[in-house]
Formats: structure tokens, C-alpha cells, sequence
């Protein structure tokens, strides 16, 4: 059997049953806040004007946007538990997604929870208090179960939506069916990708089914059937939470954005932790712009990241000192700022650079960045959708006049496609990229040193600063990875055919760099 | 007068809109136990209002509503309700639950045992000769008649020394209504309790009353027998009200003397 197909149903059950326990707490806590929101909405004309024009407005922002809006929230909720109490609320994770996806749950339950009890009969409602029943008993032997119908296609909506929108919470570090998704994207394994939205379908409809199953039993006053419509629905979201009572045993946490670099080399770590008898938890597919403070906020214990980076986004410099140089400054400023380790360089640079179809650079006779200015008019530029809003790019364009024709945007994936196939004529490419070399890609020199450099370096965060196991198993990586090899081990990944896992191109890294074997 | 009457309304006013208009000025009645009490007028005039003051569906701007000699005001309005039967002609019967179920509603409120409820129910549909297999039912499987004497069943099902009826029999056909109205009025004098019926129907109110409360406009213009009224009344708008079944049967006297001529609904032909 292909090893991509294998190893995706290795994840499957994990990244099922924590995809299950986040739908379930989050439509548990939505129906929770809901019902008796609503209850209260259809008595009060202006509180429903009210609670349904908030929950209408959420329903409008983008659902990853608002996975990353509750990040900085908790992240500030966390300093201030921190100051008063003295403990962290993780930021990261299980949190956030399920307060997104909670308030996203809720526009659906709402509205149709007031919809269904505005519209009960007013004769049920006279009845009811002509028989003498009290406000509360009203609500729920008459209103509420006349409302049912109504108020269960809600819920029912709410749970299709909870579930497909849990796959989005992989970017803010919850282990959920959309890491097989994301991390398809990025490495176009398209298997991947398929597993993951056919396991999410399937199960979406298994929860529509069977809540359509326990609304039906109920109208028809089948006690017994109810009964095991419940059932199915707590026993999976318990057998959900079953794996985990494992994983309570605290290891590590390891980190890795969103391409397949950053996925190997967190592989290639968490063996390594892992060979030392620990567990490690792989937290992927996080946006860069959350992950060094998710590893200042000691959520995840360790990942790699770019010198350069670090530099320009997290320190806020924008001059460009030497490889060693800047290293030296980085190291002693990111421990005294943030408490955060930096253990040292892998061996190789992820730069940002230009880069060209070679044919296209000889007839323009460009070898650099200078040469490339004084065309950039008519030219399309192709960048990953970081680039054209980062500092590195505005120090591009500033130091050279660049003024390109078009710029355009791609997942990275579709980036090479889009330079391959002429849709654009310049790539914002990463000099460790696996694609150059195999796309026969030209890179243009950065001939006047605008962009500093990107030597990967492995971040530790201040609660494991001074951790003798971390440290101890993942030092011999630092100095180990020459960019052939990391370009090499990415290519495994990013080829059309014959793609390999992240953990065989991590195995393949450690064994040479003679690091193999547990 | 011995003691105070079973209910008493005195002075009550009720404005719906703030006090421009008034659907209450000022009413006053008293009703004493064992009657059967219509409550007539047209649309607007304020009989279902003044009805409703009585089991706190509806409270007094002004003015006192006594119930056993109590303030209802001082009355949990719940357990006052549970005291009181009330019938209105959308029933209202639960569609959820079954006839059983809503006959034995306010028995199950007032926590009665199950089993004393069960045989409740079953005595009930005997009383208003529905078939005990009803029971099981819901309200959707009867017909609207049917209907009706559960909605009965259920009003008096914890046995209330006053029952309610607003425009009780009035959705239903004219040969049902007839039936139900007698069926009722024997269920009452049986019983023993103490009716107030809200009828714009004066032919009902004379048949079924043993007393009739006219009202227009918020005030109460005539109460008396249905005898005193029906020959005739200072007030001309009472007179005329109580003039409608005996002209309406005239004029069905003059359509039955004629009836040997032919008409054109039962033209003979062949």
C-alpha cells in the first residue's frame, strides 16, 4: 500500500478523536449559551434585536480570521490570570477553538430557537396559563416542545457547521481532521487532503443522522430509540476522549509553521524526543506570526525559525549585519526580552530570494536583483501569501526601485506552479526550497544585502530553556543540515510523484547526517 | 345576602392603551355560587375582559376582584388558575400530548398520584361521552366537537367549584354547538359548580343562563333573568339585543307557514 495512505491512517484516529471532542465541547457549550439566551431573546424584543444582530456580525467574519482573533485575546487573558492568579490560561490550542467555534455555533441555535418560540400558537400559550401552569412549567412542558422541530434543525445546523469549521483550528495549534488537510495543501499530498474531508463528511453526516434519528424518535414518542440516539452520541464523544487520558502524561510540544520544512524538521525533533522515551505532541500548521509567541508563552517547547525572521519581525530591525553577527546579537536579545533559548543554527539558510525561469533571465541578461529593477514593470511577480507584507519585501523594493507590473499571491504549492506554467515571471522562492533545483530555477542575487540572512535555528522556550533532555537530544542537529540536504529532504515532500511522509524525509535527514537509529 | 359572593368584581376599570380608551369603566358584579352566568354583548363591549379579570389572565387598572372573599391580587395566580376551570373556543388543547394527557394536566400539576389521575380521565371521557380509548389520541385525531368536550374534560378535571367559558361552543357547527350546550348545561347542574360564559349569542345565553349580564362599551347595561329580559328592557339597545331570538324565530315561523309554496331550493322537478 502506498506509505502516504498508511501513514495517514496511523493519524486518523487521533486526529478523529480530537477533532470529535472539539466539535462536542464546542456544540455542548453553544447549545448550553444558546437555548437559554434564546429563551430570554423571545421574551425581550430588544435584547433578540440585540443578541441576534452580535450573532449575525460574528457570522460574517471569516472562520479563520475569528480562530485568530481569540489568539491575542487569550494571550492577554493569560498575562492578566498570570499577574493576579499566577497561572497561565493556554492561549494556544484546545482553548481558542473552542471559543470560536462556540460563538460560531451559535447564530444558527439562536435564531432558530427565538423562530421556533415566538411562533408557538398563542391558544397553547392561554391554555397553558388557563390550566394553571407556572412561567417556568409553560416553557417547558408546552413552549419548548412545541418549539422542538424548530429548534433541533438549529442545533442540527450548528453541528454540520461546528464540524466542518473544526478543521480550520489546526492553525492556531489544535490537532483536528484539518491537519491532514493543511498539511496536504502544503505538500500536495492530495491523499491527505482526501482522507481528511471525506473523514470530516463522513463524520458530519453520522451527527446529522443520528440527531435527525433522536428528533423523529422523539416526536413519535419512541422512549427506547432516544435512548440509543443519545447513547451513540455521548459514547463517541467518549470514546473520542478515551486516547487522550493517555496523552495526559505531560511530554513536549513541538511547533512547526505551515510548509513542509518547518513539517520535517518538527518531525525530525519530536523522533529524537521521542527516542528518548518521552512523548511529544506536534502542534502544526501554525501561522508565523503566532508561533514565537506561542513559544514565548511556553505553549509549545521548541521549533525552528529563521534568523532573519526573528530579526526583522520580532526584534523590529531592519539593518542587515552578518550571518554570525546577527546570530550573536538575536541569541542574547530573544533571552533577555522573552526568555527564549536559541540553541543554535541547523547548517543551513531558508532565504527569502527572486527567482526566475533560467530562459527568461538569459534573454533579458539578468543575473541579480539589480539587473532584474529597471524591467520589473512589465513584469508579474508570484509570492506566497506572507511575502508582499512582510519588512523583507519592503527592503527589496526600497533598495533596488522595485515596481512590479502585478503582484500576485499563491499558497506556495501553487506559487511554482503558477512560475512553471508563465502566469507570473518572478517567484518570491526560498533558497532551501526542494523546487528550485528541481524546477531548474535561477536565483537572482541579493547583490546590495537588502534581506538579512535566514539561518534556521532551533528556539527553546523559557520554561525548557535549561531542560538537559531537550537539550541533549536536539543539539547534535545543530551544524548538521547543509541546504543541499534540507533542500533535498523538502523536494521529498513537494514532488508530484513519489511523495514521501515527513517522517521519511526526517529519517532520511537524520541518517545522513549520521544521526539514525533510536 | 348572607355572605360575601363567590366572586366579585367592584369598580374595576381596564385600559389597553395607556388610558385613551377604556375596555372597563368601572364594573361592578357580583356572582353567587350555583348559577350558570352569560356574560352577552357585542364585540368590544368588554365580556371576555371582565371574564378574565376573574382567573388573573387579565389584571384591573382600578377597582377589586374578590374570589372567595380573597383579593385574586393576593392569590398566586398558578394555584388560583388550577382552582378555576377555563374553556375558549381555540381549546387549546396540547397537540404534543395526548387526550389523556391534557385532560390530566392539571391534576399532574396540582401533584395528584398517577394512578388517581388515570381514573380521573377515564371518568371524565364517560362524563363527556367520549370513548375511554381517546385517551391514547392525540388532538390531531378528533374531530372538532370531539375536541371541545376534552377541552371540557380538562377544565374540570380537578374538580374547580367555577368554571370559565369563553365563547366556548363557538367554532363549531350549529347542530354540535346545540348538543354541547345542553350536554353542558346538564354536566353543570350535576356538578354543581358555578359557570361564567362569555357569549355573543343571545339564543345561546337565553337557553343555557340562568342569569344574563348584557354589556356595551365597557359598562354592564342589563342583568337580570333571561325571562325578566326577554320581555323587554328600559335601555332600547337591551331590548333589541333580547328581541333577536324571538324575531329570528318569527321569521322562521313566516318561512314554514308559506312553505307549501314552492322555492327554489326545493323546486320539485319530473
Amino acid at each position: 500500500m502506498d506509505e502516504r495512505f498508511t501513514s495517514a491512517l496511523s493519524l486518523l484516529a487521533d486526529y478523529t478523536s480530537q477533532h470529535v471532542l472539539l466539535s462536542a465541547a464546542a456544540l455542548a457549550l453553544g447549545v448550553t449559551i444558546s437555548l437559554p439566551l434564546a429563551v430570554l431573546s423571545s421574551r425581550r424584543p430588544r435584547l433578540r434585536f440585540a443578541v441576534l444582530a452580535v450573532a449575525s456580525l460574528v457570522q460574517t467574519i471569516p472562520g479563520l480570521a475569528l480562530l485568530a482573533l481569540f489568539y491575542p485575546l487569550l494571550l492577554g487573558l493569560s498575562a492578566l490570570t498570570a499577574r493576579l492568579f499566577g497561572f497561565n490560561v493556554p492561549a494556544l490550542g484546545f482553548l481558542p477553538s473552542v471559543l470560536a467555534l462556540t460563538v460560531y455555533s451559535m447564530l444558527p441555535i439562536l435564531r432558530n430557537s427565538v423562530t421556533g418560540l415566538l411562533g408557538v400558537d398563542a391558544a397553547y400559550l392561554e391554555a397553558a396559563d388557563g390550566v394553571g401552569m407556572t412561567g417556568r412549567q409553560k416553557l417547558v412542558r408546552v413552549e419548548l416542545p412545541l418549539a422542538a422541530p424548530v429548534i433541533m434543525a438549529g442545533i442540527r445546523t450548528a453541528a454540520v457547521w461546528t464540524i466542518g469549521m473544526a478543521t480550520l483550528s489546526t492553525t492556531v495549534g489544535q490537532t483536528s481532521l484539518g491537519n491532514f488537510i493543511f498539511s496536504g495543501l502544503q505538500t500536495e499530498n492530495w491523499i491527505y487532503v482526501l482522507i481528511g474531508c471525506a473523514a470530516v463528511v463522513a463524520l458530519a453526516l453520522i451527527v446529522d443522522w443520528t440527531l435527525g434519528l433522536i428528533e423523529v424518535a422523539a416526536a413519535e414518542r419512541g422512549t427506547a430509540r432516544v435512548i440509543i440516539g443519545l447513547a451513540v452520541l455521548v459514547l463517541g464523544a467518549a470514546a473520542a476522549a478515551l486516547p487522550l487520558i493517555g496523552l495526559q502524561a505531560r511530554g513536549y510540544v513541538i511547533g512547526a509553521k505551515n510548509f513542509s520544512e518547518q513539517f520535517i524538521l518538527a518531525e525530525l525533533m519530536a523522533e529524537r524526543l521521542e527516542a528518548t522515551g518521552y512523548t511529544v505532541e506536534r502542534k502544526q500548521g501554525l501561522g508565523s506570526a503566532v508561533i514565537f509567541r506561542a513559544l514565548a508563552g511556553n505553549d509549545i517547547d521548541a521549533y525552528v525559525d529563521y534568523s532573519g525572521t526573528l530579526w526583522t519581525n520580532v526584534l523590529g530591525r531592519n539593518d542587515t549585519p552578518s550571518r554570525d553577527a546577527m546570530l550573536d546579537e538575536l541569541t542574547t536579545a530573544l533571552r533577555e526580552r522573552y526568555g527564549v533559548g536559541v540553541l543554535g543554527a541547523l547548517g543551513f539558510e531558508n532565504a527569502y530570494a527572486l527567482a526566475m525561469r533560467p530562459a527568461r533571465a538569459a534573454a533579458a541578461k539578468l543575473s541579480n536583483i539589480a539587473d532584474l529593477a529597471p524591467l520589473t514593470p512589465r513584469l508579474k511577480l508570484g509570492s506566497d501569501l506572507e511575502f508582499l507584507g512582510r519588512p523583507e519585501w519592503a527592503a527589496l523594493k526600497q533598495a533596488y526601485g522595485l515596481r512590479f507590473g502585478e503582484e500576485k499571491s499563491y499558497n506556495p504549492t501553487f506559487m511554482y506552479r503558477a512560475i512553471a506554467d508563465g502566469s507570473v515571471d518572478v517567484i518570491s522562492a526560498f533558497s532551501s526550497d526542494g523546487r528550485i533545483a528541481a524546477d531548474n530555477l535561477l536565483v537572482l542575487a541579493d547583490v546590495k544585502h537588502a534581506i538579512p540572512a535566514y539561518d534556521a535555528v532551533i528556539l527553546i522556550s523559557p520554561r525548557r530553556r535549561n531542560d538537559e533532555t531537550l537539550r541533549g537530544a536536539l543539539t547534535p542537529l545543530i551544524g548538521a543540515i547543509p541546504v543541499e540536504r534540507m533542500r533535498q529532504a523538502n523536494y521529498m515532500l513537494d514532488r508530484d510523484a513519489d511523495k514521501a511522509t515527513a517522517q521519511e524525509a526526517a529519517r532520511f535527514l537524520a541518517a545522513s547526517a549520521g544521526l539514525s537509529g533510536r | 345576602m348572607t355572605a360575601a359572593p363567590l366572586i366579585e368584581l367592584a369598580n374595576v376599570a381596564k385600559s389597553f392603551d395607556g388610558g385613551r380608551s377604556y375596555a372597563l369603566r368601572d364594573i361592578s358584579l357580583r356572582i353567587e355560587a350555583g348559577g350558570l352566568i352569560a356574560l352577552v354583548g357585542t364585540s368590544g363591549s368588554g365580556k371576555t375582559t371582565a371574564m378574565k379579570m376573574i382567573n388573573r389572565l387579565l389584571e384591573p387598572d382600578r377597582g377589586h376582584v374578590r374570589f372567595e372573599g380573597a383579593a385574586v391580587e393576593s392569590l398566586d395566580a398558578p394555584t388560583l388558575r388550577r382552582g378555576i376551570g377555563y374553556v375558549f373556543q381555540g381549546i387549546g388543547l396540547f397537540p404534543h400530548m395526548t387526550i389523556g394527557e391534557n385532560i390530566g394536566i392539571t391534576p399532574q400539576l396540582l401533584g395528584w398520584p398517577k394512578p388517581d389521575i388515570e381514573a380521573r380521565v377515564m371518568e371524565l371521557l364517560d362524563l363527556v361521552e367520549l370513548p375511554r380509548s381517546y385517551a391514547a389520541r392525540f388532538p390531531d385525531a378528533l374531530s372538532g366537537g370531539q375536541r371541545q368536550r376534552a377541552g371540557v374534560a380538562r377544565a374540570i378535571a380537578a374538580r374547580p367549584r367555577v368554571m370559565l367559558m369563553d365563547e366556548p361552543f363557538g367554532a363549531l357547527d350549529p347542530i354540535t354547538r346545540d348538543t354541547l350546550g345542553s350536554a353542558y348545561r346538564s354536566l353543570h347542574d350535576r356538578l354543581g359548580i358555578t359557570t361564567v360564559m362569555v357569549t355573543h349569542d343571545v339564543q345561546e345565553a337565553v337557553l343555557l343562563a340562568d342569569r344574563i349580564v348584557v354589556m356595551s362599551a365597557g359598562r354592564i347595561v342589563a342583568d337580570d333573568t333571561p325571562g325578566a329580559l326577554l320581555a323587554g328592557h328600559a335601555n332600547p339597545e337591551v331590548s333589541a339585543l333580547m328581541a333577536m331570538p324571538r324575531r329570528q324565530a318569527e321569521r322562521i315561523g313566516m318561512l314554514l307557514e308559506s312553505s307549501d309554496r314552492p322555492t327554489l331550493r326545493h323546486s320539485p322537478h319530473g
